[in-house]
């Protein structure tokens, strides 16, 4: 029943720039909806704590977040898994591609697969695709004000 | 009758202390001392358990202890088992694997307790239950029965996650007269999965007394007796005599109560280790989780006709989802209630069903209400109504040729219906209903731009379960008879202990009107006592609409032995030969005088004992029966529905409904009106709105009131209800039952109105309105509105 939903985002800077971005840790804790922390296990592992709310159901997730499929500067998957102990669990992942556009700047697609089981899926069923176009979409905001400050101050 | 006698339609006794709130359920009661439950679910369908760390969260304050499934086997608690054994066709028995109250080494389903924190409060426990760290390898979970055999596996024992293939019937001889048939119709039939909804959640309190080395549990159960032995014999908890089940007030059943659960015996374990009385209390959320599921049948059917519309044969598979653990009766359900009822109101000489039972990632699917027979009915009723409308007959006239018509009548499939008469019956709803009028409704309602259906289920049902030796024979771990005693005190009042449970039946009612009819005292003056047992000798409970036929028929024994006795103590009294005492309308009578005695006399002189010596006579007025009926009793009746559809939503209006049932001699016809009432509401809640739907993953997704419809007021007609009585003759009241009828008979009547309405036979149960307008558009020539 993994849930998906796809987009893109169009962004005012090249593609190396951008895929440099994807790959801060600073930049992708300030971008995740509600993300506490996250440290850095290796170049493509980290660990977070997120508090994020699917309809009823609040909870803090803790889990991992995984960069694989990585092909620098065309884009990469990057993907979580968290534990919210009885609130249950959410796992997902989007694979991100990174086209050049026309004028210079860049075309950011996401195709967004996630998964929730336990009581969020109990009680959050039918609010999960809104909650998590949500989520993808504040990612996402987030990320293009990362990558072009100016446009958005 | 005394007014208050069988017949009467006196007013329930229970109902004051219910509608006021002073009813005394499991969770009202607190014991001195209590400690709270809480139970860590799987929110996995499928997963190896790597590890659980429970030290965070036994260092919180007010936790008592956190237990998990390693200091359950360290203890020795036995798994719950199921008490029914089934045999495949090749003679193996059943795959029942462990079923441990807490996981261990793996989960199989969400909400599958892996863990309990015990806490001075409940909100300590819950905040405990979120400390501990479960590290969960996830394994790939089947939750849909018709994908079951090729899931992964769920437990060792059972490859291909089947528990059972079993068969009824002559499969060659039914073969032949499918060989033979002029016409054959064919359905695909899922019946869906429900989850049962008491009104009062489950609830247990376990204690543990370290002065008398013995146990009390207070719990939300149908059968305190039954869970008792359970709980005794294959759990291991505790020595029977050294186990006091007590059920109280319990708010419904539906058969969701009937089964042992884990969290009793949790409750119970727990209280001994902590030295503390332990409440659990479920909430609605985790009532979805953890009580076990009703239906999930997925089953194609085929019935052979000749050409004079007589039905020749029939031929059913079902595959059956029993969930991730057997539940108490679950193996039963699916076989030995369910096949053996496809022979329906009808006379058909040859059927064979196969039935394979499976495992899947769910939580476990037992009993509710109706029990197996709902699935029967509604297999046999859709495949009339659609054969009916393949040949062109009238669908109420079918029926007619096909009826039984003489009794008793043996089937293909083990029953012998006793008696009955389903022309009686059929006839009379059709007439209530205005039957020959539907035409005319039908273009009314097409002139408002609806489409308005018909549909029928003359349905049968086996109650009053069961003969002890022939369930015994069947597989059957326990005898299925009831007990009853008559206790007289000195002033004339009565008590009755009952084997038997209410759950909302009215037994404090309609069993002291048997008394009252039998003894000519007030009700008032009769007291039921059940659902205790220190109090009550060795029962089976209240499932399986038994209460009244085996129930009552044991009281009905013990009120022989106490007027035999009464009598005694009478000739005594009136200085007259015993055999000239005559017992009338509450009095004792010498035969051909005027000399007579009162109830209360009697009663008196019964316990004072100055009228008689010891060595005449033993003292008191006192005396017990067990009943083990001699066969089944076998209600039935047909039930009419009409419905209109609004072709532009598919939204179905049920705007007529005739019920006529035959349950034998009514002994209060109000409660059985609401009985009606109520199966009614749950069958058109199966038809029309519940669903209880796991995905791929095996998530619950309508785990809530939110996503699973209820039925509501607004969704139900006014109904009209009616009877015929053919006395049953398999019993001294004559009662047959009458708590499941509704439920049995509801979903085929409405599916077939739908269908009826929509021109379209593919439309899955529950028919919301996009089902509807889903079948309404896949139609490849609209029908028009006449």
């Amino acid at each position: 029943m993994a849930m998906t939903m796809n987009g893109e985002v169009r962004l005012q800077a090249p593609r190396e720039e951008v895929w440099t971005k994807l790959n801060d840790p600073e930049v992708l804790k300030s971008c995740i909806p509600g993300c506490e922390s996250l440290d850095k296990k290796s170049d493509t592992e980290f660990e977070a704590v997120a508090t994020n709310k699917i309809g009823p159901v609040k909870a803090r997730f803790k889990g991992r977040v995984t960069l694989s499929d990585l092909d620098p500067p065309n884009g990469y998957k990057i993907s979580g898994q968290g534990d919210g102990g009885v609130a249950g669990f959410a796992k997902g992942g989007a694979t991100v591609t990174l086209t050049p556009a026309e004028d210079g700047g860049t075309v950011l697609s996401y195709a967004v697969e996630a998964q929730i089981g336990g009581k969020l899926a109990q009680l959050g069923q039918r609010l999960v695709n809104g909650a998590a176009k949500k989520l993808a979409d504040q990612f996402f905001e987030k990320f293009a004000a990362a990558v072009n400050p100016k446009e958005q101050a | 009758m005394t007014g208050t006698g069988i017949g009467a339609a006196v007013r329930r006794k229970e109902d004051l202390r219910f509608i006021t709130g002073r009813g005394h359920y499991t969770d009202d009661i607190s014991r001195p001392g209590q400690a709270y439950a809480c139970f860590l679910r799987s929110p996995h369908a499928h997963a190896r358990i790597r590890s659980i760390d429970t030290s965070a969260a036994a260092n919180l304050p007010g936790v008592l202890a956190v237990l998990t499934g390693a200091e359950l086997q360290a203890d020795k608690i036995g798994n719950l088992i199921c008490g029914w054994m089934i045999h495949s066709k090749d003679g193996s028995p059943m795959k029942m694997a462990p079923h441990p109250a807490l996981a261990v080494g793996k989960v199989c389903y969400v909400g599958d307790p892996v863990a309990v924190v015990v806490a001075e409060t409940l909100p300590q426990a819950k905040d405990a239950a979120e400390k501990i760290v479960v590290d969960y390898e996830v394994l790939p979970a089947v939750a849909d029965p018709a994908k079951a055999k090729e899931g992964p596996q769920i437990h060792e024992v059972a490859p291909r996650n089947t528990i059972y293939e079993w068969a009824l019937g002559d499969k060659a001889a039914t073969d032949a007269a499918f060989a033979s048939a002029r016409h054959v119709t064919r359905l695909d039939i899922v019946n869906n999965r429900l989850a049962p909804n008491a009104l009062e959640p489950r609830a247990a309190i376990g204690e543990y007394d370290a002065g008398s080395d013995s146990f009390t549990l207070w719990n939300t159960t149908q059968n305190p007796h039954v869970a008792r032995l359970v709980i005794s014999a294959f759990v291991g908890l505790a020595p029977e005599h050294k186990l006091r089940v007590i059920a109280p007030d319990v708010g419904g059943g539906f058969g969701s109560k009937i089964f042992i659960y884990p969290e009793e015996v949790v409750a119970l374990w727990a209280s001994k280790r902590v030295g503390r009385p332990v409440k659990w209390t479920c909430d609605r959320s985790e009532a979805f989780l953890a009580d076990a599921h009703g239906r999930d049948h997925v089953t194609h059917a085929e019935m052979a006709f000749d050409d004079k519309g007589k039905i020749v044969g029939l031929r059913v598979h079902t595959i059956a989802n029993l969930g991730a653990y057997m539940s108490t009766f679950s193996s039963s359900i699916p076989t030995y209630l369910y096949a053996t009822l496809l022979s329906g109101q009808y006379a058909i000489p040859h059927i064979y069903c196969e039935v394979d039972a499976v495992y899947t990632n769910t939580v476990p699917v037992d009993a509710y209400r109706g029990a197996g027979r709902p699935e029967a009915t509604f297999v046999v009723e859709r495949l009339v109504e659609v054969g009916a409308r393949e040949l062109g007959i009238d669908p109420p006239e079918l029926r007619r040729r096909n009826f039984i018509k003489s009794f008793p009548h043996q089937t293909p499939v083990i029953m012998t219906y006793d008696a009955g008469d389903y022309e009686a019956s059929l006839r009379k709803a059709l007439e209530i209903a205005d039957y020959k009028n539907f035409p005319k409704r039908k273009r009314e309602s097409a002139r408002r731009g609806k489409l308005r259906g018909i549909g029928f289920s003359t349905y049968i049902e086996a109650c009053g379960i069961a003969p002890s030796q022939a369930v015994g024979s069947l597989g059957a771990g326990v005898g299925l008879w009831e007990s009853a005693e008559v206790r007289v005190n000195p002033t004339g009042s009565v008590e009755v202990l009952t084997g038997s449970h209410s759950h909302g039946q009215g037994h404090e009612t309609t069993f002291a009107q048997l008394v009252s009819d039998r003894l000519g005292i007030p009700i008032e003056n009769v007291s039921v006592i059940h659902g205790d047992t220190d109090k009550v000798q060795f029962g089976m409970g209240t499932y399986g609409s038994r209460s009244g036929a085996v129930g009552m028929s044991a009281i009905a024994k013990a009120l022989d032995k106490v007027e035999a006795k009464a009598k005694k103590v009478a000739s005594h009294l009136l200085e007259a030969a015993e055999g000239d005492i005559e017992f009338k309308d509450g009095k004792f009578i010498v035969s051909g005088t005027d000399k007579s005695a009162t109830w209360a006399d009697v009663a008196l002189h019964a316990y004072i004992a100055h009228k008689f010596s010891g060595q005449e006579l033993e003292p008191g007025l006192k005396e017990g029966a067990f009943y083990d009926p001699t066969n089944f009793t076998f209600p039935a009746g047909c039930h009419i529905c009409e419905v209109e559809v609004d072709p532009d939503t598919g939204e179905v209006t049920i705007v007529g409904w005739t019920a006529v049932d035959d349950f034998g001699v009514v002994i209060n016809p109000m409660i059985v009106e609401g009985q009606v009432h109520g199966g009614i509401a749950q069958g058109v809640g199966q038809a029309l709105l519940e669903h209880a739907v796991y995905n791929s993953d095996g998530q619950l997704v309508t785990g809530s009131l939110m996503d699973y419809a209820m039925p509501r007021a607004g969704n139900l007609p006014s109904y009209k209800v009616d009877m015929t009585v053919t006395r049953c003759p398999s019993n001294p009241l004559g009662v047959k039952g009458c708590g499941e009828a509704g439920a049995i008979a509801a979903p085929a009547a409405v599916i077939n109105a739908v269908t009826d309405a929509v021109g379209v036979e593919d439309i899955p149960m529950p028919a919301t309105p996009q089902a509807v307008w889903s079948a309404i558009r896949s139609r490849a020539q609209p029908r028009q509105a006449a």
